[in-house]
């Protein structure tokens, strides 16, 4: 590519992404009842277990995890420096209207039920979903679930809910696969969480349509903390989705989510994710499965937005037979860093992992995989696959790979494999040729880059998927 | 280590001196590695505490001279017992020079200075860089003006002989324009049991056109402890191969980076380990594309057996401007055992266009069938998995393209398997 297309592309870059960002890109008015301020201390802590009348044990819990997140440094000695850049004290850790979500669209307030609208949540829950929430700054404005599969004992509320009414399902789990003192931002979240869903499956129950949450945030210098509990019966199966997005503020925005899956003996979760905040969100997220026999764990995780992603899902394979899975696409524009990856930690007999991560930075965007394989001494038949690819479009993008693979013993296969590449300047010239323009044909030939993960996600995500990547596409060739 | 600054002899120049100073300087205020540190994850950072152990004079030094065979015919030949000159002998052509490095710094100071350790370790081992500076009192320069080729092999012996002797060998080798050179570096340990400590540091820069192949064997004893850096740089067509054979010590530190500094260069990074019993080896490496239209290919093949532990941590990056770069990166670990462990960190930093990367690290046993299909042809189990694993290692070896030196590293590599098989007493 020329000196001269590259300038024109990078302007056009950032036209598709202004674009593109709009969907999401609107507020209203605050008007929140509780507001536990700017900056974190243990008073805030008190103010958010009093606001939701925490039982002790969740106090107690906050107060620890806030101790953890305190004493824990920034994690730069590895990660970006970036990261220096959030500055804890302007934050505003919990911020809601004071009302219990709703079951029925009618009832949540007329400027959320918008907001949803414009997003088009309601419109989807009717057509494909089986159950919704959805997340407005610190709480979930309405959370539903089918009928019928109420009535099969399936549980979905928020986690507030998740832990007060169902505390016998809900805490043995509760902060297991992912402890507070896991990293400093799931230390973090411990002490503030809020929102986020708790799912149980009951034995042997098969959703045929996934669940769906979707997490927003409307609040200037708002750090939104939900936490997830997913607990799949045994022989139960879900596919459960989320989305996000935020308006674009003056200033950085902080999201850090803790989402822990629970497969028991024989089940299955797929987690789809679609990250679309906007460019100044921090989107700082610690995600587990586990999986005991038999059972199997999929991350579909898809990045798009946000300043600066950190997200390594991980599953723990704990029964003999395990499965899991990360299947990860990331795009990285301008200001843009998805730091990205998978963990795989292979706990038991015949376990099999596999991951495939493609990355494609665009403009001056970077985009890194980070992957861990860890298979300790006296297994037997364990395999993990790693493949991770990376398409640079402009010669400012960047891309890098960090993965460490563990393997003791001699009775495991594993291989990794990386590649890096770009749009070479004859595919597009082949494709001119044929009558495409040059726009057309990096379209193109981005989506056949990624076309066999697309095709990972639920028919009406991937065609969102294709709709966006499209969009960011079509300015970045002259 | 001892906490009082060595001395520089009285006959080096006064700027040695003075870098000799700065960089005990540096070692002092340089903090030890910790848990945590990057470049050190998986290591072993108790294996840095080098308490008790000091230089020593030369010890048996005749019977170590007798001891050190290696190729049939060479350029030129030394042995250094305890980084002091035990031996040496040359028939190298006119204008090269190749001379221990304490006589190299009085005859050709301004040379020595301009290339003697230039870049910056980056890769973990700082400290210790700047202890080998401190400490260096001998080793080989070699300088190969242009247009100069050097038939056969420089060969170097590095003996440690006496308890807990510490040992700075250092090679630099630098090659003017179109010029070749090929140089061989063998550590051993006088004796089976004694630990010894080698800090060595090897500095291979290639001028333009130029070919420059290094070759270091490492058959230390299994309680001894080695920090291997090397650093290459290629400048404009040239190529560097560096070729590091890892069968002895209880822990060797390889710290390989090789800085690609002119279109057209080339580097092999290339490396056969095979660690058993309880040994130890840590090696990091860097391929650094400053320019563009560069090509770099990295192969490490470690065969574990035993309780024996790798790690791989390699990274290839790219500039900014380091546009048309071919790099590459492999690591093999072939499991010999069910309680050997191998670790493989391969990354990759583009930051360039139009540029061809790709890395692959894999883990993996002999299959039973390919056991099977020797055994039928009456091959023992036991020499089937050998042969097999010979097998791996020369694929390797074979690269090193010289007869005589790929022998060489075979037959330390056929002793190790021998060592293996017989129980390793």
């Amino acid at each position: 590519m020329s000196e001269e297309a590259t300038a024109i592309l990078d302007n056009e870059t950032k036209d598709a992404i202004n674009v593109d960002r709009s969907k999401g890109d609107f507020k209203f008015p605050e008007r929140n009842k509780f507001d536990a301020g700017r900056g974190l201390s243990s008073k805030t802590v008190d103010y958010i277990s009093d606001v939701k009348n925490d039982p002790d044990w969740v106090r107690e819990y906050r107060h620890k995890a806030l101790k953890t997140f305190l004493s824990k440094p920034m994690p730069t000695n590895w990660a970006t420096k970036d990261l220096e850049n959030i500055d804890f004290d302007i934050i505003r850790y919990y911020l809601s209207d004071g009302e219990k979500p709703k079951r029925s669209w009618d009832e949540v307030p007329a400027d959320v039920l918008e907001t949803f609208e414009r997003l088009g949540i309601p419109q989807q829950e009717r057509a494909f979903l089986a159950g919704v929430e959805a997340q407005f700054d610190s709480e979930a404005a309405y959370s539903n679930v089918k009928e019928d599969l109420a009535k099969e004992g399936v549980i979905f509320v928020n986690s507030t809910e998740g832990l007060k009414d169902y505390e016998e399902i809900f805490r043995p789990y509760f902060g297991k696969v992912i402890p507070a003192g896991d990293n400093k931002f799931s230390a973090l979240n411990s002490a503030v969480f809020s929102g986020g869903s708790f799912i149980y499956i009951p034995k042997g129950v098969k959703l045929k349509q996934p669940l769906q949450a979707y997490f927003r945030i409307n609040s200037e210098n708002f750090g939104q903390f939900e936490r997830t509990l997913i607990i799949a019966d045994e022989g139960s199966e879900v596919m459960y989705m989320e989305g996000c997005t935020a308006p674009k503020f003056e200033t950085a925005t902080l999201h850090s989510a803790v989402v822990e899956l629970v497969a028991l003996k024989g089940a299955k979760i797929q987690y789809v994710t679609v990250q679309n905040w906007s460019s100044n969100v921090y989107n700082l997220v610690t995600k587990r499965g586990l999986a005991m026999e038999d059972a199997e764990v999929r991350w579909i995780d898809c990045n798009i937005g946000s300043r600066l992603t950190m997200k390594y899902p991980g599953v723990i394979m704990k029964g003999e037979g395990a499965r899991g899975e990360v299947v990860s696409i990331a795009l990285a524009n301008d200001d843009q860093h998805q730091d990205t990856g998978a963990k795989m930690i292979h706990a038991a007999n015949n376990t099999t992992s596999n991951v495939v991560s493609k990355s494609i930075s665009v403009g001056q965007g970077r985009s890194t995989y980070r992957g861990q394989v860890h298979i300790p001494k006296h297994l037997k038949g364990c395999k993990n696959n790693t493949e991770c690819d990376a398409l640079l479009i402009n010669s400012k993008s960047r891309t890098d790979t960090y993965p460490a693979i563990t393997v003791k013993g001699n009775q495991h296969v594993t291989q990794h494999e990386a590649s890096v590449s770009q749009v070479s300047e004859e595919m597009l010239f082949y494709m001119q040729q044929r009558g495409l323009n040059e726009g057309q044909a990096m379209s193109l030939a981005v989506n056949g880059f990624i076309n066999d993960l697309v095709r990972e996600f639920p028919m009406e995500y991937s065609v969102e998927l294709k709709r966006l990547i499209d969009l960011e596409m079509e300015g970045s060739v002259g | 280590m001892t906490t009082i600054a060595p001395q520089t002899s009285a006959t080096f120049p006064a700027w040695f001196a003075a870098r000799q100073q700065q960089a005990w300087e540096r070692y002092q205020s340089t903090p030890t590695p910790k848990r945590g540190d990057e470049p050190w994850r998986f290591g072993n950072i108790k294996q840095l505490n080098f308490d008790g152990f000091q230089k020593a004079e030369p010890l048996d030094a005749d019977a170590l001279v007798a001891r050190s065979t290696g190729l049939e015919s060479t350029a030129a030949k030394f042995v250094f017992v305890n980084d002091t000159l035990a031996h040496s002998e040359s028939k190298v052509p006119d204008g090269v020079v190749c001379l221990p490095l304490a006589d190299a710094l009085e005859s050709h100071g301004d040379l020595v200075a301009k290339h003697f350790m230039q870049q910056e370790t980056r890769l973990g081992s700082a400290k210790y860089a700047a202890l080998h500076e401190a400490s260096v009192s001998n080793g080989l320069f070699v300088y190969v003006p242009d247009k100069v080729e050097v038939d056969g092999a420089i060969e170097v012996h590095h003996w440690i002989s006496g308890e807990n002797t510490a040992t700075f060998p250092h090679t630099l080798v630098v090659t003017g324009t179109s010029a070749k050179v090929r140089v061989v570096d063998i550590y051993r340990s006088a004796d089976d049991i004694t630990p010894g400590l080698a800090i060595a540091f090897n500095d291979i820069s290639a001028g333009k056109n130029s070919h420059l192949d290094y070759v270091a064997i490492q058959s230390l004893n299994e309680v001894s402890r080695v920090i291997q850096i090397n650093e290459s740089s290629a400048a404009r067509d040239a190529s560097v191969k560096s070729f590091i054979l890892n069968t002895g010590a209880a822990w060797a530190r390889n710290e390989s980076l090789t800085r690609l500094e002119g279109s057209g260069s080339r580097s092999d990074m290339l490396s056969v380990s095979i660690p058993a019993r309880e040994q130890e080896y840590d090696q990091r490496t860097f391929q650094h594309h400053a320019s563009e239209g560069a090509y770099s290919d990295l192969l490490y093949k470690n065969s574990l057996y035993d309780d024996s532990k790798t790690i791989f941590s390699g990274l290839i990056f790219v500039e900014e401007s380091a546009h048309h770069t071919d790099a590459y990166q492999t690591c093999r670990n072939l499991m010999m055992s069910d309680t050997a462990e191998a670790h493989s960190m391969p990354g990759l930093e583009i930051n360039a266009d139009q540029v061809k990367c790709s890395h692959g690290s894999t883990a993996s046993q002999i299959h039973d069938d390919e056991i099977f299909y020797l055994c039928a042809r009456g091959i023992d189990p036991v020499s089937a998995r050998q042969l097999i694993a010979r097998g791996f290692s020369v694929e390797v070896v074979a690269r090193i393209e010289d007869e005589a030196i790929e022998s060489l590293v075979l037959k330390y590599i056929d002793e190790k398997f021998a060592h293996i098989a017989s129980g390793g007493a």
